[in-house]
This record gives C-alpha cells, sequence and structure tokens, in this order.
C-alpha cells in the first residue's frame, strides 16, 4: 500500500464537484429553514391584523376600547368593546405572579448554580425543567380543584377563583421557565471570576452578591422579561384559576378576566367577520404587540451583556 | 483567628511558609509529591518547571483554594506564619492573607475602581476616601496609574491585556497581603510592560514574601532569591538562585532546564 490518496493531482480548473454541491444544497435548506420562521411570524400578523383591520377603522373608539371596563360585545341593546377591565386582569394576575415567581425562581437559578453540586445540580435541572414542562390546563385544574376551595377555607372568601388563585399558579408555571433562563445566565459567568473573586477572601455571598450577580446582570433581567412575556400569554390557566368575570378588581380576592382568556371563550361562539369577531382580533393584535414588545425588550437586554 | 498550633515545629515558626511532604493528587492521579521546602519572610522565591509540574496545584495548597476542588486531595503540612493552613477553618480570613495573580488576568466585570476596591470592602472597608487612597496608591504601585485615571469608572474588563494584568495586581496588593503568589503572571503580558511589573516586585519585597511561579526561566533568575525546580510533579531541588544558574546543581535535569536543552 502506497497510503496515498489516488487523485492527488493539482486540480487546475474550478468546475464544482460533489462536496461543492452538497454545500450548496445545505446552504439553501438552512437558508428556508431561517426564512420560514420569519415568514410565519410575519403571515401570523398579517392574518390577524386582516381579521381585526375592519373593526379597527370601522367601529373601534379608542376611547371606550381603552378606558371602559364594559366588555359587552353581545349586547343587543348597545354593545360596548372596552378592555379596561380585560387589561386590568391580565396586568393584575401578571403582577402577583411576578411577585411570586421572580424571588423564588432567581433564589433557586442561584442556588442551583453556586451552591448545588454533582449529580444533585443535575437532578435539580431535570426537576426544573420537568416542571416547566407540565401542561397549562394541568395547572389550570390544579387551581380549579385544590387552590379554589383552598383560598375559600383560608381566607374565608364566597369565591376561591380570583386573582390570587390565578396569579398563584401563574406564577408556579412561570418559575421554572424563569429559573432554567436565568441559571443559563448564571452559567455563562466564567468560573475564572468566581475563582478570582475567593482567591481574595470573599465568602460564598460574597462572590454571588458582589460578582456573580452583577456579571449575570443583564441575562437575569432578560429572563424576568421572558416570565413577564409569558404570563401574558397564558391563556388556559389563567382562564381556569381567575373566575372569569369582568370586573375591576378591588383586592385580590376579586375574580378577574384576562385578555387571552376573553378570545379563547368567545371566539368559538362569533360569527365569522361579525363585529364581535373582529374586535377579538383587534384584542389578538394588541397582546401580539405587548408579547412582541416585551421579548424584544428581553432580547435587547440580553444582547447587552454581549456589548458590555 | 486561628491560634498558631501547638505542635508546630521549631522551624515552622520563623519561617513564612513552611511544606513538609506535601502530595496533591486529582482522584488517583498524583499531580504532585514529596515537596518539602520552606520561604523566607521578604524573600522572592522562585518556582520554575514546564507545563503540568505541579507549579499551580502547589499555590492552590497555599491558600487552600483545593477546598473549591471536590477531586483535589492533599496530604502533608503547609505552615503560613507557624500556622498549619490545612486545618484551617475560616479560609476567607486565610485568603484575605494571600494576594494571587493569575496567569489569564481576570478583569472582575466592575469597573476599575470596584476592582481594587472590593478587597478592601470585603475587609470592610467603606469610607469613600480610604477607598480612593487605597485604589490610587495600589494603582500606582502597580504602574497602571497613569494609564487609567481618567477612566477609573469604565469595565475593567475593557483594558488591554497588559492593563488588565496590572490591574489583577494592584487588586491583589488592596487586600494588603502578607504573602502575593504570582502564577506566570507575564503570559500575558508585553516584554516592556513585564520588566515594569518586575521592578515593582523588587519594590514590594521589602513589604511582603512573593512566590513567583514562572515559566520563563531568566524571570526567576532576574527577581527570585531562592528558586525550586518542579517536574513532572516532583520537586526536583531548591537553591539559591545565583548557586543554581551558576551550575551548581544536584541534578543534571536542573541544569538542564535551566540552560534550555529541554522544555
Amino acid at each position: 500500500m502506497t497510503g496515498r490518496a489516488v487523485n492527488n493531482t493539482i486540480q487546475t480548473d474550478d468546475s464544482p464537484d460533489l462536496d461543492w454541491y452538497i454545500d450548496r444544497i445545505v446552504q439553501v435548506l438552512m437558508f428556508i429553514g431561517g426564512i420560514s420562521a420569519i415568514v410565519l411570524i410575519i403571515g401570523i400578523f398579517i392574518f390577524v391584523t386582516r381579521e381585526g383591520i375592519s373593526f379597527i377603522f370601522n367601529d373601534l373608539d379608542f376611547a371606550e376600547f381603552f378606558a371602559s371596563p364594559r366588555w359587552r360585545p353581545t349586547s343587543e341593546w348597545r354593545a360596548t368593546y372596552g378592555i379596561l377591565a380585560l387589561i386590568v386582569g391580565t396586568a393584575s394576575i401578571t403582577g402577583l405572579a411576578m411577585m411570586i415567581a421572580i424571588p423564588f425562581s432567581l433564589g433557586s437559578a442561584i442556588f442551583i448554580s453556586e451552591f448545588a453540586t454533582g449529580k444533585y445540580k443535575e437532578y435539580l435541572k431535570v426537576l426544573v425543567e420537568l416542571l416547566a414542562a407540565i401542561p397549562s390546563v394541568v395547572w389550570g385544574f390544579i387551581g380549579l380543584t385544590i387552590m379554589n376551595p383552598l383560598i375559600i377555607q383560608i381566607f374565608n372568601v364566597p369565591v376561591g377563583l380570583n386573582v390570587l388563585n390565578a396569579g398563584l399558579i401563574l406564577g408556579l408555571m412561570a418559575a421554572p421557565i424563569i429559573t432554567s433562563i436565568a441559571e443559563d445566565a448564571l452559567k455563562a459567568v466564567p468560573d475564572g471570576f468566581r475563582e478570582a473573586a475567593e482567591a481574595m477572601g470573599a465568602t460564598k455571598w460574597q462572590v454571588i452578591y458582589k460578582v456573580v450577580l452583577p456579571a449575570a446582570k443583564n441575562g437575569l433581567l432578560g429572563a424576568v422579561l421572558l416570565g413577564v412575556g409569558r404570563g401574558f400569554g397564558e391563556t388556559m390557566a389563567v382562564l381556569m384559576a381567575s373566575g372569569h368575570a369582568i370586573n375591576l378588581p378591588e383586592n385580590i380576592f376579586d375574580s378577574v378576566r384576562a385578555l387571552t382568556a376573553t378570545i379563547a371563550a368567545e371566539l368559538g361562539e362569533t360569527a365569522v367577520g361579525s363585529v364581535h369577531y373582529q374586535s377579538l382580533f383587534t384584542i389578538g393584535i394588541f397582546l401580539f404587540l405587548i408579547t412582541f414588545m416585551i421579548n424584544l425588550t428581553a432580547d435587547l437586554v440580553v444582547r447587552g451583556v454581549k456589548k458590555g | 483567628m486561628v491560634n498558631p498550633s501547638q505542635d508546630a515545629p521549631a522551624q515552622a515558626k520563623n519561617k513564612k511558609v513552611l511544606i513538609e511532604n506535601l502530595e496533591i493528587k486529582y482522584g488517583d492521579t498524583v499531580a504532585l509529591t514529596d515537596v518539602n521546602l520552606d520561604i523566607e519572610a521578604n524573600e522572592i522565591y522562585g518556582i520554575i518547571g514546564p507545563a503540568n509540574s505541579g507549579k499551580t496545584s502547589f499555590l492552590n495548597c497555599i491558600n487552600r483554594m483545593d477546598d473549591m476542588r471536590p477531586n483535589m486531595s492533599t496530604t502533608g503540612r503547609v505552615w503560613f506564619n507557624g500556622i498549619d493552613v490545612t486545618n484551617w477553618r475560616n479560609l476567607y480570613s486565610l485568603r484575605r492573607q494571600i494576594g494571587v495573580v493569575f496567569p489569564l488576568p481576570v478583569g472582575l466585570p466592575l469597573t476599575v475602581y470596584n476592582n481594587v476596591a472590593l478587597a478592601p470592602q470585603l475587609s470592610g472597608i467603606n469610607k469613600k476616601a480610604d477607598l480612593d487612597e487605597i485604589v490610587e496608591r495600589c494603582l500606582r504601585r502597580a504602574a497602571l496609574w497613569d494609564e487609567v485615571k481618567d477612566r477609573l469608572d469604565s469595565l475593567g474588563s475593557l483594558l488591554s491585556g497588559g492593563q488588565q494584568q496590572r490591574l489583577t495586581i494592584a487588586r491583589a496588593l488592596s487586600q494588603e497581603p502578607d504573602l502575593l503568589m504570582l502564577d506566570e503572571f507575564s503570559i500575558a503580558v508585553d516584554p516592556v510592560t513585564t520588566m515594569r511589573i518586575e521592578d515593582v516586585l523588587k519594590e514590594l519585597k521589602k513589604e511582603m514574601t512573593i512566590i513567583l511561579v514562572t515559566n520563563l526561566v531568566q524571570q526567576a533568575q532576574r527577581l527570585a532569591d531562592r528558586t525550586a525546580f518542579f517536574l513532572n510533579g516532583r520537586m526536583v531541588e531548591m537553591g539559591k538562585t545565583e548557586d543554581l544558574f551558576a551550575g551548581k546543581v544536584q541534578h543534571q535535569e536542573t541544569l538542564d532546564y535551566i540552560e534550555g536543552r529541554f522544555g
């Protein structure tokens, strides 16, 4: 055996060979894959906008839409389309959920990343990811059948399906996602930082507080914002746990209704193309814009890490 | 603070560092074995040797960074100021007395000012005026002040490699260490800066003890009072630097290494 390649002549022409074609094909496939995500998102936006656009131009009274708490699209006498109560409902549930989820998830992310070691750490990470994979309808089920009687019992209130219930459920749902992303952000902090600080005599907590958290700050903020986005967009669990009553809540024991839940509950019962149908799509556009802005902010914030 | 152990050998009390029968293992692999040496106060102690000879592991034993590495185990005794650090419980207080400079500069993701002010803050100095004074003094000593005095509020990680390394030296000095350990500090630094830092070290020697791990044989020759030669996880020999470089060695390997015949 000579051990040399058979074809080791110097190539003098630039004619494409098999590798060249494969490379081209792969490039085209990757391009299609990449562009399809963009095409799909634009397609969805166009669809949602098209369904809602005639409502926006013909029937929409901006003042009423955003400032009136009266959502009565099926009123025979005078239909009103005010989503203020729905916005407040979504915002109060999400706000409470974040108050619960943020401390818990940042705490567990710090624990998993900085304190847990070896197998223990791996088990915890898998468990957190499992928690994130629980379907939202299951969470709604828990809210309906477990939390509801518990809240009635503990706080002595007539209804257990309210801001507190939905906020707790949503907080528990968002926590694993925030934890997971926050843990990634902490993991991205180079070990050299930790070692350098420890070598200076910093205690574990000083290392975390003075070095790791500032270094991971953007990633952590991004994680929180993604959790907020998740809260705004969540439908099923909120529909089941919030009480679904159009109401400007005075405290956390009032039932509320969320924007998303309204779409989910009403869209199936409207005539396609009717004003009610179009108004629901307008809510959809509004939700789309909000989550888009939250995710965009989250993305910009996370990117800030690399610039800094 | 831990009291000096009762069984401290007499010679441990008047040495800065005394190492007895030190052996370091990672799992079952022996990284360094049979090290016996002593380091006097206010000397620069050079440690030379090729990669993987156990030099960094040796430093990790002195400030007990082995505590952070679960699979690293050490046997033997390490005395620091007459105290057995292998049984030291409050490792934070130990590490505050020992400054470390790592091979690759680790500019913490803080401002230049805070990089240097961190250690004093950790030990409880919080007055702005005191911190200002420490930061300026340490940056001056590390020959960095003139270059960064106008950008103390910019991120330390934005400095150039050589500046970051001097920043880490300033940071180590801000601890007011009793012992300064430099682990191949000149890897990422240009020769001119290296010479400036070497001059700084000669000055610092008046105030503290310095362990200088280096892969530049000439650097040990220029700076170290005594030098130890590590090879393949063993301390081959140690002696006065001038003797070693004058060829008064007990092992041929040492001479081969310092004269550049292998490596």
